[in-house]
């Protein structure tokens, strides 16, 4: 069939393609009401960034994450490789790690907002909450699975420890580690938007919240579309280096001649 | 056992230093009331029996998303499997699915569906329902090719063939996903409750918090955290478990 | 001492015997596991000579490669004594030894050129000796037109190769391999064994090769160890006799047939035993 043939070449495409049309169809079952349908949400997103009060709230959100995204990497690297470090630490903690994973965060809020206020350490500190515990659990799980081969080979080539895990531990466990970064990306993101819901009179999801109570399907339509472009951009490019990353070299090897 | 040891020393030496820092008022009582109290308040909270209602509203919610998930998760896992051409449509969305912020579409929910329950079973539904997908995608994935074609010609029926083929190589995987649903669900009900919500144990804490009623909020707070970490932690066990005997037997 | 009895010496020389390059006495090697002390190894009296093709056969888990650990300090011994050019060895990997393992061992995210020169560049020699010896060994190894390749675009034995390369960099006295070419297939386990003769008469090294390919051993090897089953001790040591310019032809010898034929007739009884199971 014609169609198999054009998403086996195009999946992204056809698939982006797929959702407009069921974006589209689900306006004329729904009604203006309740959704706007993808062109006009589109346009109606372009007129929002082309005021200066939007930018202000996207460099709002846009700077909470940043920070938040960059306390979680940092935190959740040093937890992931201390913990990486030391067999019995890893064992004592790994299952608050994992009980930290699957716990809706959400219901932590309240004492986020008590501890920072309202504003944006809030924000901030939400995000870094959401995003910390992948980081640290995939950073854990990577320095695990270096193969043991790699250490003994390396040990018999005198290195100092440091030098083992400069050169070996940490290249060899980086793939991993990009994943958790990876995933650490996105829910940081979400935690981000989370938090400026409520803690907040500025940034996107403040937006959101008043849209909502407003009632106003245009900016809950454009909003939301424009995170969800963002968050899909990003986990693409992101999931492209990791792909690289797992990937040194491409598959095939092209002899020079 | 030094693991145990060392664990429990994890627990309780913040604790004890949260209790004394709070009794001492380092910390404001406002802002953070002692464990122990928080403690007797969550004793207090479920002897009183008025918020077994928002308690029952949630775990049914949750209940209900993850059947949903699960059921629709499995039938459609196994439809995208026999057919390449889906697959290869939902590929991208499977990989970027979880960046994407799942909340947003509260708002659209509660437009389209009132202020009912819907738009949290859905919530739930939806982010739990693809982990679902994914999981079975991996679980009949991992079924050789070779056992598909041995069925085949010792003319298995359809049922004896999933009941003795495809499970065992399925199970595990279809394991994980359960765990995954479950959790996905109770964050995200619980997250929708919080949101925007008039039921549920969600709305009662935000409804607590906005009143200041710390003495109402934490221990509520502090229910829904040991909720889903007992829920998460047996189902660790369980998969644990049956791992082992896996590998064993 | 071992007995040194069999000597298939059609071709020996009689010269004087070249000064010991390692030296084990007494070493032993135990683990301990939930199970209890489990006795691995030993213990080992052994000598192997300077420039000498040395090879160690038994059946599996005789602790062969418990023996090639302990000679490179990987694990230290519970007991005894191992020297490594009069010195003790200690816990640290020696100057001067190289080891290649069985498994693959090539750093996935260097090109083919950077896993080679990874040993050496860390140690004070200058950047142009190092591409010397890299162009060097590309050249011995076959590997010329894959310098910018990743491990993961090659075949299981190009990445042997690239490990042997690895090694042979840092120009060790001593070379140790474990079972290299036990994930390979047969035909390429020949070609292997050629080259590794050709690197061993090349560098002027010590080579000791763990094996449980018996012909691999006969073919290769001035001297074939063969060890008991667990615990592994040595029950003879074999002199093949064979000249130092040889290479896998020298199956169609007859005195290989027989060499082969004494190694089974020793080994077999110890692999049957290796195979019953160990009483709980």
């Amino acid at each position: 069939m014609m169609m198999r043939r054009i998403i086996y070449a195009h999946p992204a495409l056809s698939f982006v393609v797929t959702l407009l049309v069921l974006w589209q169809i689900v306006y004329w079952l729904v009604g203006p009401n309740a959704l706007l349908p993808p062109v006009e949400t589109v346009v109606y997103l372009a007129r929002l960034l082309q005021t200066a009060r939007f930018w202000g709230h996207i460099s709002e959100t846009g700077t909470a994450f940043v920070v938040a995204l960059a306390i979680s990497v940092v935190a959740g690297l040093a937890t992931g490789l201390a913990l990486g470090m030391n067999r019995t630490m890893a064992e004592v903690f790994e299952p608050f790690l994992l009980a930290g994973n699957s716990v809706p965060k959400i219901a932590l809020y309240p004492i986020v907002l008590l501890i920072f206020g309202i504003g944006m350490p809030a924000k901030i500190a939400f995000g870094a909450i959401h995003g910390v515990v992948p980081v640290a659990i995939f950073t854990l799980a990577a320095c695990n699975n270096v193969p043991r081969i790699l250490l003994r080979a390396a040990s018999t080539m005198q290195l100092t420890r440091w030098d083992m895990i400069r050169s070996v531990l940490l290249p060899a466990a980086l793939p991993d580690i990009f994943s958790g970064i990876r995933i650490g990306f996105s829910l940081t993101l979400i935690g981000t938007i989370l938090g400026e819901m409520f803690g907040s009179q500025r940034g996107l999801g403040y937006l959101l919240m008043t849209a909502i109570g407003l009632h106003n399907v245009q900016v809950i339509m454009s909003v939301t579309l424009l995170l969800v472009l963002v968050a899909a951009t990003a986990n693409t490019v992101l999931l492209q280096q990791d792909r690289r990353l797992r990937n040194p070299g491409g598959t095939s090897f092209q002899k020079p001649d | 056992m030094r693991i145990v040891f060392y664990r429990l020393v994890a627990v309780f030496l913040p604790l004890t230093l949260l209790e004394i820092l709070c009794r001492e008022h380092v910390i404001k009582p406002l802002i953070l009331p002692p464990p122990s109290r928080m403690l007797l308040g969550l004793w207090a909270v479920i002897a009183n029996g008025a918020f077994n209602a928002a308690i029952v509203k949630t775990l049914a919610n949750v209940g209900l998303a993850i059947v949903l998930a699960v059921v629709v998760g499995i039938a459609a896992g196994a439809a995208i499997h026999r057919s390449r051409p889906l697959r290869t449509l939902l590929e991208p969305l499977f990989s970027t699915y979880y960046a994407i912020p799942i909340y947003a579409f509260y708002p659209l929910f509660i437009v389209v569906f009132g202020l009912g329950d819907t738009p949290q079973v859905l919530i739930g539904f939806m982010l739990a329902v693809v982990s679902m997908i994914v999981s079975t995608l991996a679980g009949l994935d991992s079924v050789p090719a070779v056992l598909g074609k041995t069925a085949r010609v010792m003319q298995l029926g359809a049922v004896e063939t999933v009941r003795s083929v495809t499970m065992p190589y399925a199970a595990p995987y279809l394991f994980t996903g359960v765990k995954l649903a479950i959790a996905y669900a109770f964050i995200g009900v619980i997250g929708a409750e919080f949101i925007m919500s008039g039921t549920g144990l969600g709305y009662e804490i935000r409804f607590a918090y906005d009143n200041l009623d710390n003495d109402v909020m934490y221990p509520l707070i502090l229910l829904i955290l040991l909720i889903a970490v007992a829920v998460n932690m047996s189902l660790d066990h369980w998969d644990r478990a049956l791992r082992s005997r896996r590998e064993r037997g | 001492m071992p007995r040194c009895n069999t000597n298939f010496g059609k071709w020996a020389l009689v010269v004087r015997q070249p000064p010991i390059h390692v030296s084990l006495r007494g070493v032993t090697k135990e683990y301990e596991s939930k199970l209890g002390r489990t006795h691995a190894l030993g213990p080992i009296d052994i000598d192997l000579r300077r420039s000498e093709f040395f090879a160690a056969v038994g059946p599996s888990g005789c602790g062969k490669s418990t023996l090639l650990d302990v000679i490179a300090a990987l694990v230290p011994p519970s007991a005894g004594l191992v020297t490594f050019e009069g010195q003790p060895i200690g816990n640290t990997v020696p100057d001067g030894i190289g080891v290649v393992f069985q498994e693959n061992a090539c750093f996935p995210w260097l090109n083919v050129a950077d896993n080679i020169t990874f040993g050496l560049r860390r140690q004070p020699v200058e950047r142009s000796e190092v591409e010397r010896r890299l162009q060097d060994a590309l050249q011995l190894m076959g590997l010329q037109d894959f310098a910018r390749a990743f491990p993961a675009q090659l075949s299981g034995g190009m990445r042997q190769r690239v490990c042997i390369a690895r090694t042979l960099l840092m120009q060790p006295r001593l070379i140790l391999l474990d079972e290299p070419f036990g994930a390979l297939d047969q035909q390429t386990r020949l070609l292997m064994g050629d080259e590794l003769l050709r690197i061993w008469r090349a560098t002027g090294a010590t080579v000791l090769l763990i094996t449980h390919a018996l012909d691999e051993a006969a073919m290769l090897a001035d001297r074939v160890a063969v060890m008991s089953a667990r615990p592994g001790k040595i029950l003879e040591v074999i002199e093949t006799g064979w000249p130092r310019e040889r290479d896998s032809q020298i199956v169609s010898v007859p005195e290989f047939g027989a060499i082969t034929a004494r190694l089974w007739t020793l080994l077999r009884a110890q692999s049957m035993q290796a195979l019953r199971p160990e009483p709980v």
